[in-house]
């Protein structure tokens, strides 16, 4: 019985996020006392799996083929699917990645599991692990049990785990070749690209004023601009708001747009749903300002006003306007 | 192009959430329920392929009687037909029993393209559309922006992390996931409303399909998260709460 973390890599770049994976598989790991192995798949990952067999693991699984050079479900699953069958782990740990949802629920499928996706946090009870989810977009959380034999899978979402908490160590590769053949793969990945966008970088904007749902209209919107003026700060939004191309997709902030860490985030009438909150939670102040006192944005923000935002902004901006 | 479109009914966004007296689920009596937005973009991106290549979109809802609503309104919005999946207490379903039950509810459909929002505003797994085409055997692709048809296949826009996309190419038939916001969402018109009440929904059961809720994960309980960081609420009228705002800002985080 073991527990294998599966990191990610993009042309030979790790995904952060695996290093979080790892360190949770550790922390299972002494926590169930088992061992802990992590797999890397790519067309050759040896450099990669050298890197990774600095940490305590009690092996790391280089799964090489040239169908992996570039992802495909197919290819991952296959090649997954052999290694676990070889391995037997208890528990399968992604980071709850793109990727990861691409192929995961295919993936525990093939084994008549499902895949308890976006896990924030565990705890063991009774010798098995149980798993915290957050479910309607952060308000509520649950603790989910696997209910069937090994192997269970489990993904976990960026920022639950600490990637600092790795144990570092020696461990030996296993070079693994998986039998995939051409005609299995169905689908067909082009060349990843990114779509020309504006000069704007929120990530150095030392204050950021986002806006959210609760701005209601896009003829509304001066009333947050005003703010973000008063405070010399970059406008931002969250997905919505871009996606109704009220404000431009370049200001988006959360998982499909950029990820900030100002000195001052001011959230107006976001309710803070995790795609948003793992792109700001890492500011350094946080004011929120939502009509719903119940709203997941509170959770991370230092500073909470439960109010009507078209009743508390133009004030708030009347008062910085009077301080400075 | 057959399109299924499958589809899912949640509680309302703006809905004040209690847990449930067994706290392995929420209270349901009071709330009012809306089509997964996600999945309302899934319909839509159906809706604009056969406007553009011709043939038929079929929804497909599991969900309890109450979900009817939601069927009748992608119907409105000129969905032709659709299949309800009957079920009471599907929240004790996890998501392959779920994806089980619609694979063969539309099985003997044969379709050319299944799509479906990327995940539930309610439970959030984002794992209903994979599962659904590995049980199916389809080559599938997740968090769609754009479809184009090839002949006899599909070219699709994916969205990755950070900005990248990328597109993928796939044989017909296959199973995507789209993601919100990706078009404009039509609105029914009264015409389509009044079509939509002679427009057929077949309804099955899960015995009828010879599903059962296998489970291999379940939900023991749900809660209120517990805070993680120290929130100093700000209380009075607008002015006397940005009063206190401004003067931390001023003091404490010192930005103004």
């Amino acid at each position: 019985m073991s527990i294998l973390a599966v990191l990610e890599q993009r042309g030979g770049t790790w995904n952060r996020q695996s290093w979080e994976t790892l360190a949770a598989a550790q922390q299972i790991g002494r926590e169930l006392g088992q061992p802990v192995a992590a797999a890397v798949l790519g067309g050759s990952v040896s450099a990669l799996a050298a890197e990774a067999a600095g940490r305590k693991l009690e092996k790391v699984y280089a799964v090489e083929h040239p169908l992996l050079e570039n992802y495909t479900p197919d290819g991952y699953t296959a090649a997954l699917e052999q290694l676990i069958r070889q391995v037997k782990p208890e528990l399968v740990l992604f980071p709850h990645t793109y990727q990861v949802r691409d192929f995961a629920p295919k993936l525990a499928t093939r084994f008549k599991r499902a895949l308890v996706s976006d896990a924030i946090a565990h705890r063991v009870e009774d010798g098995a692990p149980v798993l915290v989810r957050q479910l309607f977009q952060g308000k509520l959380n649950a603790d989910v049990r696997f209910t069937t034999a090994a192997p269970n899978f489990a993904s976990l979402q960026a920022g639950a785990y600490r990637a600092d908490a790795v144990e570092q160590g020696e461990s030996p590769v296993e070079k693994v070749t998986p039998e995939l053949a051409p005609g299995t793969i169905r689908t067909k990945p082009l060349e990843p690209f990114k779509e020309a966008r504006g000069g704007v970088d929120l990530t150095s904007a030392p204050v950021i004023v986002a806006v959210g749902r609760g701005i209601k209209d896009k003829d509304n919107l001066p009333v947050v601009e005003k703010l973000a003026q008063a405070l010399g700060a970059e406008l931002a939004a969250s997905r919505p708001i871009c996606d109704n191309g009220w404000l431009p997709m370049e200001r988006q902030v959360g998982s499909s747009g950029q990820t900030v860490s100002p000195k001052l985030y001011v959230a107006v009438g976001i309710s803070g749903a995790i795609q948003h909150l793992v792109g700001m939670k890492g500011s350094k102040t946080i004011v929120a300002i939502n009509k719903d006192a119940d709203a997941p944005i509170f959770e991370v923000a230092d500073y909470g006003i439960v109010a009507d935002l078209f009743e508390v902004v133009p004030a708030l901006t009347d008062e910085i306007q009077k301080a400075k | 192009m057959k399109i299924v479109v499958a589809l899912k009914q949640v509680p309302a966004r703006d809905s004040v959430l209690r847990v449930g007296s067994s706290a392995r689920w929420i209270q349901e009596d009071d709330l009012s329920y809306e089509v997964n937005e996600p999945d309302a973009y899934a319909l839509e991106a159906g809706l604009q392929l056969k406007e553009k290549h011709g043939g038929e979109v079929i929804v497909v809802s599991a969900g309890a009687a109450r979900a009817a609503q939601s069927i009748r309104e992608a119907l409105a919005k000129g969905a032709d037909r659709a299949i309800h999946i009957e079920e009471e207490g599907l929240d004790a379903w996890d998501t392959l029993g779920i994806a089980g039950l619609i694979a063969k509810a539309v099985e003997s459909e044969k379709p050319d393209l299944i799509l479906t929002g990327l995940q539930s505003d309610d439970l959030g797994y984002g794992q209903t559309g994979v599962v659904l085409a590995e049980l199916l055997g389809l080559p599938h692709a997740t968090i769609i922006m754009e479809v184009e048809k090839l002949d006899g296949a599909i070219k699709v826009k994916r969205e990755l992390e950070g900005g990248w996309f990328q597109h993928v190419e796939m044989p017909l038939p296959a199973l995507l996931t789209i993601q919100s916001g990706i078009s404009k969402l039509r609105y029914a018109t009264l015409m389509g409303i009044k079509r939509a009440k002679t427009k057929e929904v077949r309804r099955v059961t899960a015995a009828d399909l010879g599903a059962a809720p296998a489970q291999a994960m379940e939900i023991r309980r749900v809660y209120l998260p517990q805070k993680t960081k120290q929130t100093e609420m700000l209380d009075g009228n607008p002015k006397q709460a940005a009063a206190k705002l401004v003067e931390r800002l001023k003091f404490v985080v010192r930005v103004i």
